[in-house]
């Protein structure tokens, strides 16, 4: 038999029922899996056991400020396309205890938490949250470069995670079989077509009679896991359909962002009038930066116990439209809404790019399904396209 | 060298339901440990043993409500070193504040037999209308973690954690699908403080605002949403918004003229 490597690169056919055998050999293999589920009144990222857990016959319908979950015609697994989850609350908790500290009479002992990442396999992952997920790796190396110069070196106990840098997830990608309305990645060139760094991509084709999944091996570690799946040659036409899917997909996309030189573009509009035009809309509520995949701000939060005993240090989630957030000497840079919306769109569009080298928008639309008044940020890149008032 | 004399605590009630010092006696598995560290000096839902001020720290619990009390703060006030509030009640007026958009005089002859007997301020207003306040904890009622937290801050000396965040966060935080995007519910947990755990909306329920308005609450862009996306009326956003902070700028005033006029033009569209 040829050797697992010999399979990168190839595509096959398997029927559906191959999706928890799948499953099965990720967790044979000592990933833990995480995949879509229907919880609630959305679609989650959460830990599945099986191919019983996945949101079959489910799809969403979204557009700024709504989303809704609805019954599909087909029994497709991965007929939705993106809830307000992504991979980062996975990648980067939203709480996180750095250290503790325990009173020992007079004096204080601190120790590192420990913490202990599993071995992840992500299944039904985007190309566009991919994107995000690259894009994410990303600021953690350049953030982490950062505070590994001499200066931020000064405490033994920095803010930054743990060492021990987990391996990086296995990623299983799902091509997108439609776009939802509030989806512009085509124009933010990070989908739908997949770019390099997942382990398998598959493709879900449902026809009358046949539920079948294409599966692309990109990786060693996607072939290896392959092989213990019961694989179909695929037909000549198998790659074609996937082709006709995605570019089906990407014309269907309305929104767009397009801004040819980002930090020009800004700089120039820093006092454009349509700051205040959102900032009559905007609730500072934090929602898009929270349920964006690729917003990394965090705060730290020290903490001690009723004793006096045990003193924590704790990371977690924080957000540019937060007041203590630019919180320095003598008060907050940034106290107005106006200001913080500019902080968000100009870092996210604009000075990103200066900083890791690509935009921190991956165009999932996240931000504008789940802004509760409806912001979207295409729209209002538009309309500082206009000249100011 | 003498042990440093223990820090005085005190807790004072005024117009309220007593149900934010509840939140204090409900610390059980604290209340023991936290009594080593601050004196209990003057408690009375705990203990009828006074110690006399003045006070390292007052917990001040209920609105103003009548001249007495309007008195009454004050002499509070000068007895003690730092003055937290805590709840709707201490904060923005309560519940009962709903009377300062109404004739208090009206209620007062339908209510009471003998109306004479009756003394009472025309608003019920919160403890910051009244003197310096050092401290506000929010709730309806407060969360008893937040309090224990700035109870023990104040014991070290340091800032309390309590985020001046929106119910949002907390959402996200536990993992609740906003109920607002993906339902339709009206919701004021964008406006709203957070530090309830967002309880509601776990449960499927809008946020009521108990935490009053975050800081920058942009209620009237919220209740611009509601009219034109979830057929909110103005009497019902009323009704959402003149409730435990019926007081509290700005859920008073864009409860009282629900309108959507200034909001951005892209919203109306
Ligand atoms: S843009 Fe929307 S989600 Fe973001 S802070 Fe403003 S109102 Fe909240
Ligand atoms: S800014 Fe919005 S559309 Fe872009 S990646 Fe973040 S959530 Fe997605
Ligand atoms: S947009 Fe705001 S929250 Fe997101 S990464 Fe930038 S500063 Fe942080
Ligand atoms: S349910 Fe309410 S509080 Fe929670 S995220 Fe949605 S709008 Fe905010």
């Amino acid at each position: 038999m040829s050797s697992a490597s010999d399979l990168v690169g190839s595509c096959f056919r398997v029927s559906s029922d191959v999706l928890g055998l799948l499953i099965r050999a990720l967790k044979d293999d000592g990933y833990m899996t995480i995949g879509p589920r229907k919880v609630a009144e959305s679609i989650q990222l959460e830990v599945i056991d099986s191919v019983d857990d996945l949101p079959r016959g489910w799809g969403d319908q979204q557009d700024a400020g709504s989303y809704r979950l609805v019954r599909r015609s087909d029994s497709a697994y991965f007929g939705y396309n993106l809830g307000a989850d992504s991979w980062k609350k996975w990648l980067d908790p939203r709480r996180k205890l750095l250290w503790r500290a325990k009173r020992d009479g007079e004096s204080w002992e601190a120790e590192q938490s420990q913490m202990q990442v599993p071995r992840m396999a992500f299944i039904g992952v985007r190309a566009c949250e991919l994107a995000a997920i690259k894009v994410q790796l990303r600021v953690r190396e350049v953030t982490q470069a950062h505070s590994s110069s001499p200066d931020a070196q000064s405490s033994t106990l920095s803010a930054e995670a743990p060492a021990g840098v987990p391996e990086e997830p296995f990623l299983v990608g799902i091509n997108c079989s439609q776009a939802a309305a509030t989806c512009f990645c085509s124009s933010m060139h990070t989908g739908p077509a997949f770019g390099s760094g997942c382990d398998l991509v598959l493709t879900e084709v449902i026809n009358d009679d046949n539920h079948n999944f294409l599966i692309q091996i990109r990786t060693k570690r996607g072939a290896i896991i392959s092989s213990k799946l019961p694989l179909l040659p695929s037909i000549e036409d198998d790659l074609a359909h996937i082709d006709r899917q995605i570019a089906r997909v990407s014309d269907s996309q309305s929104r767009q962002l397009n801004i040819s030189n980002p930090a020009e573009f800004f700089s120039r509009r820093l006092e454009h009038s349509h700051w205040d035009d959102v900032a009559t809309r905007c609730l500072s509520c934090a929602n898009c930066t929270l349920v964006c995949p690729t917003c990394f701000c965090s705060t730290v939060e020290d903490t001690t116990d009723v004793k006096n005993a045990v003193a924590e240090r704790w990371l977690r989630w924080d957000s540019c439209f937060h007041l203590d957030f630019s919180f320095i000497h003598g008060g907050s840079v940034r106290s107005s809404t106006r200001s913080r919306y500019r902080q968000w769109l100009t870092h996210k569009l604009g000075t990103w790019h200066e900083q890791f080298g690509s935009s921190g928008c991956v165009g999932c639309g996240r931000c504008i399904a789940w802004c509760p008044v409806g912001i979207d940020l295409t729209a209002e890149v538009k309309s500082l396209s206009q000249p100011t008032q | 060298m003498r042990r440093r004399a223990q820090k005085k605590l005190a807790v004072w009630k005024f117009a309220s339901c007593d149900g934010c010092q509840l939140s204090l006696l409900d610390c059980e598995d604290e209340l023991l440990t936290l009594a080593r560290r601050i004196k209990f000096a003057n408690f009375m839902e705990a203990s009828s043993a006074v110690v006399r001020g003045p006070y390292d720290l007052s917990i001040v619990e209920g609105s103003i409500t009548t001249p007495s009390d309007a008195e009454r703060i004050l002499d509070v006030r000068r007895r003690s070193k730092f003055l937290v509030t805590i709840g709707a009640c201490a904060t923005s007026g309560g519940i009962q504040a709903l009377r300062n958009f109404a004739d208090v005089k009206e209620f007062i002859s339908i209510v009471y037999a003998r109306p004479e007997y009756i003394e009472t301020l025309t608003k019920s207003t919160g403890i910051a209308d009244h003197v310096h306040v050092d401290y506000e904890l929010r709730g309806c009622p407060v969360n008893k973690h937040q309090l224990l937290e700035v109870i023990v801050a104040f014991l070290v000396g340091r800032r309390p954690n309590i985020p001046a965040e929106s119910v949002c966060v907390q959402c996200k935080e536990r993992g609740t699908t906003c109920i607002s995007v993906a339902q339709g519910v009206p919701c004021m947990g964008p406006v709203t403080q957070s530090g309830c755990g967002a309880i509601c909306p776990a449960y499927g329920r809008g946020c009521y605002g108990c935490f009053g308005p975050k800081e920058k609450a942009n209620v009237d862009a919220l209740v611009a949403d509601w009219r034109l996306h979830k057929s909110v009326s103005e009497d019902q956003t009323r009704r959402l918004l003149h409730t435990f902070n019926a007081w509290a700028e700005p859920f008073r005033s864009a409860g009282s003229s629900p309108g959507v006029e200034h909001i951005g033009k892209d919203l109306r569209d």
